[in-house]
């Protein structure tokens, strides 16, 4: 399969791969996809309480080229955003700046479930309600 | 200079052997005559062609030079040999054995057979990829004309008890068929020690052309006949109809007579080079051979990168035309069903690379390749969210993964 240059770019230097410190109260954690569908996302932003800012994202993807760049280029889209313009970003956002063929198009709904997922666990780690996710 | 990508898919073909080109080359072009015309010349050059091929081919396998059927290739000797024992022995019974980690070509020719009446054992295979004796044993019936099992596997390698397994058909009273693809030209086969009946093999699986295949069967003690499953100008004593490839055929005798002359040689070599790749890549982490150690053929070796998964492991060694036990063209991920008889989890399927050396291979790709195989997968276990859990002592198996 033929991988766009933004794919391959992202691939081969990804982006704000790490690890940030779960026990923070101000880190939200997200898990998404399983080992045996190929797929698994780990996404994390730290949040600035005083302005509802996203300071920084991580994040370690086991998964194809498509899964490792969509959520490479969804931690640089998370930075400096607030946490509601994060909740926004949509999964087409992704597919269409990498130019996700069909087949991928579940990389970016994975990318997009990680974001919500890492939200949702700050919230409830603030004492927000959870989010409703849809699990596609 | 080192040229990229370096090809070690040689499970799925190999290169021309320019000595094989160079034999074709007369019969691609002066000799060009059908080797069925009779009553002229150009028809007696081409026979002669085909003649010697069949000489190069039974020196090699041991075997008359009259019981080869030329085909278009292995899948084509695969459908002949069970489609064809299924009908001619139909009086006899209707029941055929063979292990679930055969070729398509056996296994979707025996599905057929199946939606015709027939009745198909396939049997399971261990962790290292062997059937087991006692379950073949214990399969056969007075209904059974045919156990075929594979020579050596094109996954693994893994080379199956051939002679014992040949024993127990014939001691039942079926034949003996085995996909010899892999192995001919690689291993010393001997149809008459090996107790065969009938055996496909193709040419471009030893640097012979593509487009040709052979299908041995056995003319004596028993006399086998198989039933054409083409119509038409009755060649190859009635069982395969249909011009003969004449070239294909001149290069299939000469890849033949190369490997009988030099596969002491290539064995040596290539058993070296792979020993020395199989243990280089195994000294990462959590990563595992498929398939027997023991029983195997010398060029292959397959081994699984726990952690890593299957499409991301190939675009990263990029350099390198191997093969992956992950099918991965669709969203539906379908690992190798190979390895997924072998026992293996479905993500250790998907995080294995098939390596398939050839006579064309040299220290210098082997080298290349440990590095950059290294590299890729310490890269993306780094990336890897299942890495850091293992190396945490998280209990993967524990977790509670979301479906999507």
């Amino acid at each position: 399969m033929a991988y766009s240059d933004k794919v391959i770019d992202h691939y081969s230097n990804p982006r704000n791969v790490g690890t940030l410190d779960k026990s923070k109260k101000n880190v939200g954690t997200g898990l998404v996809g399983a080992p045996e569908c190929g797929d698994v996302m780990r996404l994390q932003i730290e949040v600035d309480e005083a302005t509802n800012t996203i300071t920084d994202a991580k994040f370690k993807t086991f998964g194809c080229g498509s899964a490792i760049a969509s959520s490479s280029l969804a931690t640089e889209w998370l930075k400096g955003k607030t946490v509601d313009e994060a909740l926004a970003i949509d999964n087409m956002e992704i597919v269409e700046e990498l130019a996700l063929p069909p087949v991928k198009i579940h990389c970016s709904v994975l990318a997009e479930d990680a974001i919500k997922s890492a939200i949702s666990d700050y919230r409830v780690k603030n004492g927000l309600p959870a989010l409703e996710l849809s699990h596609h | 200079m080192l040229k990229l990508p370096i090809y070690l898919d040689n499970n799925a073909t190999t290169p021309l052997d320019p000595r094989v080109l160079e034999a074709m080359m007369p019969y691609l072009t002066d000799v060009f005559g059908n080797a069925a015309s009779r009553n002229h010349p150009f028809g007696w050059a081409a026979e002669e062609g085909v003649d010697y091929s069949r000489e190069q081919i039974a020196k090699l396998i041991n075997c008359d030079a009259k019981e080869i059927i030329f085909t278009s290739g292995a899948t084509e000797s695969d459908n002949l040999g069970i489609k064809g024992v299924f009908e001619m022995y139909s009086q006899k019974g209707n029941h055929v054995i063979t292990a679930t980690t055969e070729h398509k070509a056996v296994l979707d020719t025996c599905k057929h057979i199946e939606k015709l009446g027939g009745k198909v054992t396939y049997l399971p295979v261990d962790e290292k990829g062997l059937i087991s004796l006692a379950d073949l044993e214990a399969a056969m019936t007075p209904q059974t004309i045919l156990v075929t099992i594979m020579y050596g596997n094109n996954e693994t390698g893994t080379i199956q008890p051939i002679r014992e397994i040949a024993r127990i058909a014939h001691a039942h009273g079926a034949l003996f068929m085995t996909d010899g693809t892999q192995a001919v030209g690689k291993i010393p086969v001997d149809v008459i020690a090996d107790g065969i009946d009938i055996m496909a093999f193709t040419a471009h699986k030893m640097y012979g052309p593509k487009g040709v295949g052979a299908l041995y069967v056995r003319r004596k003690n028993p006399r086998v006949k198989v039933t054409a499953q083409m119509d038409g100008g009755g060649h190859e004593r009635g069982m395969r109809s249909g011009t003969l490839n004449v070239p294909g055929i001149v290069g299939l005798g000469k890849a033949c007579e190369l490997a009988r002359l030099e596969m002491e040689a290539d064995t040596a070599r290539l058993s070296a080079m792979r020993d020395r790749l199989e243990k280089e890549l195994t000294t990462l982490e959590e990563s595992y051979i498929n398939g027997s150690v023991e029983h195997r053929l010398p060029h292959v070796t397959n081994i699984s990168f726990k952690y890593v998964e299957g499409e991301g492991l190939m675009m990263g060694v990029k350099d390198l035309a191997v093969s992956s036990g992950s099918a991965c063209t669709s969203a539906s991920l379908e690992p190798s069903y190979v390895l997924k008889a072998l026992g293996l989890s479905d993500d250790l399927a998907h995080s294995s690379l098939r390596f398939g050396l050839s006579r064309f291979t040299t220290d210098e790709q082997i080298d290349y390749a440990i590095g950059h195989v290294k590299e890729a997968v310490t890269k993306l276990r780094e990336m890897s969210p299942l890495w850091e859990m293992f190396k945490e002592g998280v209990d993967l198996s524990k977790i509670e993964w979301a479906e999507h």
